[in-house]
């Protein structure tokens, strides 16, 4: 209960915050270690996009470069904050020992 | 990471899913003896926190990148039922909303990534950072590490069995560079968890007394 008081999850989300308007903009574009993976041994065109997600890529619709990525991981991280969150009350609310 | 659809075959996709959701069923059950309800806004910005970071692809050798999971540093900080959680949420969000990872392949990334992972490094830690009092930093980056080849090791392990890969080309090749992005994960996993422990060390859930005993 302590953390709840002293509001530290604030300071955690404004780190989050940062970390998406900042960092995720300049993140490096190379493959990562699975697509590298899946490139070097021709797997990688099985590849098959089945839903039309609403900010593919975490690029904001309507938008290019780094502002959209930026705004992508911003919603991003204000959508797992209140998932979490809610989800976490519920599992805790509704488990019985 | 994070598994694409079309990558795997839907046998694989099927039992990986079973296997995934009955993680994520138990974990659920384990939650409330693990986590108490007063961190639920440190555990929801701490996976907003993942989020985020796993959008900071690092450049490793040779032309290929990796970013952070986040499991092992989610379980040492509150445990490894509820990482395993906050992760799935991670993994659930990123697929729906950013169509990062499939939709018939949530399953395999959970159990990679959420479970598989998580769990491995989280008993990495417990296991060399036996000593209940203090952080051990370099226990947290052999977890970290750990949680990341692990994970990578399931998925190359689902990739030879949906017949993407041979067994034998997958294990080598995801093992090589998971093991590179595996260092940057302990180096950011680390450096994250002594900064806590230093402002706040009733943070971490393994530095409380009542996880001096390993999970039952």
């Amino acid at each position: 209960m302590r953390e709840q008081k002293s509001g530290i999850h604030w300071w955690m989300l404004a780190a989050a915050a940062l970390v998406a308007l900042l960092l995720a903009p300049v993140a490096s574009s190379w493959p990562d270690g699975l697509e590298r993976v899946a490139e070097d041994h021709g797997f990688i065109d099985r590849a098959v996009t089945l839903i039309q997600a609403p900010i593919p890529d975490y690029v904001l619709p309507g938008m290019s470069g780094g502002p959209a990525t930026a705004l992508a991981g911003v919603l991003g991280v204000a959508v797992t904050f209140a998932v979490v969150w809610g989800l976490t009350r519920l599992a805790l609310r509704t488990t019985r020992h | 990471m994070h598994i694409p659809d079309g990558f795997l075959d839907p046998r694989t996709l099927a039992g990986t899913a079973v296997m995934g959701a009955g993680a994520v069923g138990y974990a659920t059950s384990r939650l409330k003896r693990e986590l108490d309800e007063g961190r639920v806004p440190v555990l929801a910005a701490m996976s907003a926190f993942v989020f985020a970071a796993q959008m900071v692809n690092f450049p490793i050798a040779g032309g290929t990148s990796g970013h952070l999971l986040g499991g092992a540093l989610l379980a040492i900080l509150f445990g490894p039922w509820a990482a395993c959680l906050s992760l799935t949420a991670v993994l659930i969000i990123q697929a729906l909303v950013f169509g990062d990872g499939g939709i018939t392949a949530l399953g395999a990334n959970v159990l990679n990534m959420a479970v598989l992972g998580t769990l491995a490094g989280y008993l990495t830690y417990r296991l060399l950072g036996r000593r209940p009092t203090g952080f051990r930093p370099a226990a947290a980056f052999v977890a970290s590490w750990v949680s990341v080849v692990v994970a990578a090791v399931a998925a190359a392990l689902e990739l030879a069995l949906a017949g993407a890969i041979p067994l034998r080309v997958a294990l080598p090749a995801m093992a090589f560079w998971h093991a590179l992005i595996g260092l940057g994960e302990g180096v950011i996993t680390t450096a994250i968890l002594a900064y806590l422990a230093r402002v706040r060390p009733s943070l971490l859930s393994v530095l409380r007394p009542e996880s001096a005993e390993l999970p039952s």
